[in-house]
């Protein structure tokens, strides 16, 4: 090419008030740009914090599993020296467990981790609470009787706070200065009390006593050198058989095990349970078969979907067909028929079905009526796969049909015409010109309706019964009546990914920007 | 296909009209549920199909008992006053924040509009389950669980993406030049808006408008979580009549909804037409 600007001044070409016109033009733009984003800002921090958040939160609870770790502290850092897994841990685990069910308890946290346990292993959950009423009740109060017995002292508040107060000393003894802190909270934040007119709880002079017999004490306190001298004669009990006396689960290995598996921050715990899978001493494996039923749950939500999908198919292309080949104005007068299931409530379809397929129902009267079936043997059409199935089709059947139509309507009836005119039958010209043609409305209904189909909840609640659930039936009950959230949240996790996955497909295939409504 | 050639041999006219029945039936299993609950409805006992004196067309066997008893009775009156609360409060704030995003999306300029575009329309997208499960989670943290802002705010998010859809497509078809034409006569941007834009798309506004009240209106996953005794709404009375004692009074209220949505979808239908008209695109 030729360059025709050679008599203009070599240089950026430059606008009217001098600037070079390409920042000139960039400045322009992001003026428009950031007008734009202006706009949109409002609504991008509403529906962050009113949906992108929470679906956040959701995904965040199907790996999350703090509490084991946070209500049972010691507990889990004593299992780190757990070595044969095969047997019950020692002693230290237990003394753990011992302080950290009181401080539980005290709390009223005990049952929450119980019940969060109970969902690995059946019968945690009213170990905890028995545990939660038999902790205070263990023997350690003989550890009390003998130092106090030792010196009048140790039964003095302020002879702790001025132990306590000491740095070395708490280096010193440091089970004894968790104890004692532990005991200082529970007095102020669960009972309310002054720790000044409390008795000092057994478990601190327990701990004292543990501190004391294992690594003695070299500091120059008196009272506590006095003490030290003095534990190697003292009466002990072993903590584990105070466990064992309150129920002989609490060395069942298995128990600490689930503890231990349980222990970490985060867990990998509620997706393998969604796949039938657990987390044991040996690693991943499959669930016991009677507790098997997320992967046939999956497994029938899908079954179903795609019926329902392929039953709208089978019902939807002759109506969109017959739709986008009708003159526009009889067409637009059926078009209402389809408009207008599409926007009467849910709720209002679903008790249509309801009452019409009961078995004392209008379709039952009518085949009774009719001689088909007799009055004995009505059919069982709703509270089974049947009824969700029928239902589930007609209130997504307007799903299917809207983008056939749209895609039916842009097919050029020229071409099967002239496919017709060079000696093609009529089905040769439908199956070989025009459905090639709207598969494409195909591909998008049929996602449309699975997408839709996969996470339905309120119909197959209401007419499927127990074997015409869905996924999402059992999502419900985990978040409202099992109350396991984080199965629910892992399940639901799950869903999402599926239907994020077809959704993506359908924007390949569709593009957002062509979702027609109406 | 609209009409029968006169040559159409006989395995076409048998096929011709065995196809219009087969779609005859299909509009049947599509309108008749909700058309026979119509009559039902009327029904003087409390039986969920058609007594005798019903098919005899015996005025005695008709009744207004249902509508009656949802009119007076609590049970009814307190969700259809939550519904009335709700639904409103959450199409205003859907309609206010997606109308000005649609309007910003519609720029010819605009970075990460994909992305953008996909979290706006994502309420669309996850199963009302999966949105039910996480703000159940997220509200109960925050202390908006159970309280009528939440069950607002849960309904408002799930009416945005008809919003925005509704509106940039009435958008696509705005003419530009019109804006800058008053612009030229020294309108500001404030006023060009109201003068000129708004009234150009208040069609798609409206109908917009209308997709996110009747998603509030009929909406039950969400509220059923989110939401608690207080603020009982019209189809989660419905649901718990439906799941538990189901009595015929859901009959009555059911009419009552498909005479409202019938509403719906002619208003609907009118403001397209008219806003295809006012941008020249059919001639309606």
């Amino acid at each position: 090419m030729t360059d025709n600007t050679a008599d203009t001044p070599a240089g950026p070409v430059l606008a009217a008030d001098g600037r070079p016109l390409k920042a000139s033009l960039n400045r322009a733009l992001r003026a428009q740009k950031i007008r734009a984003l202006l706009l949109i800002a409002p609504l991008l921090l509403f529906i962050l914090i009113t949906f992108i958040l929470p679906i956040a939160d959701m995904l965040f609870r199907s790996v999350e599993n703090q509490i084991v770790r946070e209500t049972l502290p010691r507990t889990v850092a004593a299992m780190e020296e757990w070595e044969n897994h095969d047997e019950a841990p020692g002693e230290d685990v237990y003394a753990g467990l011992y302080i950290d069910l009181f401080e539980a308890a005290e709390f009223r946290r005990h049952t929450r981790v119980g019940s969060r346990l109970n969902y690995e292993m059946t019968g945690i959950s009213s170990l905890f609470r028995q545990a939660g009423r038999g902790v205070g009740r263990f023997d350690t109060d003989i550890y009390t009787d003998q130092f106090t017995d030792l010196d009048a002292a140790w039964a003095d508040y302020a002879t702790w706070t001025g132990l306590m107060g000491d740095s070395a000393i708490r280096a010193a003894l440091p089970e004894t200065a968790a104890a004692f802190d532990t005991w200082v909270r529970i007095t102020i934040e669960a009972n309310e009390d002054d720790p000044a007119e409390e008795n000092i709880e057994d478990f601190v002079f327990f701990s004292l006593y543990r501190d004391l017999a294992g690594s003695g004490y070299s500091g120059s306190n008196a009272l506590l050198s006095a003490a030290a001298d003095a534990v190697g004669g003292f009466d002990s009990i072993s903590i584990r058989d105070q466990f064992e006396d309150l129920d002989e689960d609490w060395l069942n290995p298995e128990l600490m095990e689930t503890i231990w598996v349980y222990s970490p921050s985060y867990t990998p715990g509620y997706f393998l349970t969604a796949i039938d899978m657990q987390l044991s001493a040996d690693g991943i494996t499959a669930q016991p078969e009677d507790r098997q039923i997320y992967v046939t749950l999956f497994g029938r939500t899908l079954f179903m979907s795609l019926v329902i999908m392929g039953s709208c198919v089978l019902l939807g292309y002759p109506i969109a067909f017959l739709l986008a080949n009708l003159p526009m104005r009889v067409s637009n007068i059926l078009m209402i028929l389809v408009l207008l299931p599409f926007w009467t409530s849910l709720l209002v379809r679903t008790s249509a079905w309801k009452v019409l397929l009961q078995q004392q129902g209008v379709i039952n009267d009518i085949l009774v009526w009719v001689g088909l079936v007799a009055d004995d043997a009505r059919l069982q059409l709703i509270n089974n796969q049947t009824g969700t199935i029928i239902a589930m089709t007609h209130i997504l059947l307007p799903f299917m049909i809207l983008p056939l139509y749209s895609v039916m309507q842009t097919i050029p009836p020229s071409y099967v015409r002239a496919a017709k005119s060079l000696g093609a039958t009529d089905w040769t010209a439908f199956w070989r010109v025009y459905f090639p043609q709207s598969i494409p409305g195909i591909g998008a209904g049929c996602i449309l309706v699975f997408i839709l189909a996969i996470g339905y909840y309120i119909t197959p609640e209401l007419v499927g019964g127990r074997t015409g659930t869905f996924i999402s039936n059992r999502i419900a009950y985990h978040i409202s009546s099992s109350l396991n959230w984080g199965l629910a949240a892992a399940l639901g996790s799950i869903l999402l990914g599926v239907v994020l996955i077809l959704y993506w497909i359908y924007d390949r295939i569709v593009g957002i920007d062509n979702v027609k409504l109406g | 296909m609209s009409s029968l050639p006169p040559y159409a041999s006989t395995g076409q006219k048998v096929w011709f009209y065995s196809f219009r029945v087969i779609c005859g039936l299909i509009f049947f299993f599509l309108i008749a549920p909700i058309i026979t609950i119509i009559p039902l409805s009327f029904n003087a006992e409390d039986f969920f199909t058609f007594t005798p004196g019903m098919l005899a067309l015996d005025p005695d066997a008709y009744g207004l008992d249902h509508y009656r008893d949802f009119f007076t009775n609590p049970d009814w009156q307190q969700p259809l006053w939550n519904s009335v609360r709700i639904a409103p409060m959450a199409t205003l704030l859907s309609v206010a924040f997606g109308t000005l995003a649609a309007i910003g999306l519609s720029q010819s300029h605009v970075p990460f509009k994909g992305a953008i575009m996909a979290i706006l329309i994502s309420p669309m997208i996850v199963p009302l389950i999966i949105s039910a499960a996480g703000m159940y989670f997220f509200y109960s943290r925050i202390g908006l669980q159970g309280t009528y802002l939440g069950v607002v705010l849960a309904h408002a998010a799930l009416g945005i993406p008809f919003v925005i859809i509704t509106v940039t497509a009435t958008l696509v078809g705005f003419d530009k030049s019109l804006t800058r034409a008053s612009a030229s006569l020294g309108a500001d941007p404030v006023t060009t808006f109201f003068k000129v834009q708004m009234p150009l798309i208040l069609p798609g506004v409206i109908s917009g408008g209308l997709f996110a009240f009747i998603t509030s209106f009929d909406e039950v996953v969400v509220v059923l979580f989110v939401g608690s005794a207080g603020q009982k709404t019209l189809p989660w009375q419905m649901f718990i009549g439906l799941r538990e004692q189901i009595s015929p009074t859901i009959l009555a209220v059911a009419t009552i909804l498909v005479v409202i949505s019938i509403a719906l979808l002619t208003t609907v239908e009118l403001l397209r037409r008219r806003s295809e008209r006012l941008r020249g695109m059919s001639p309606g």
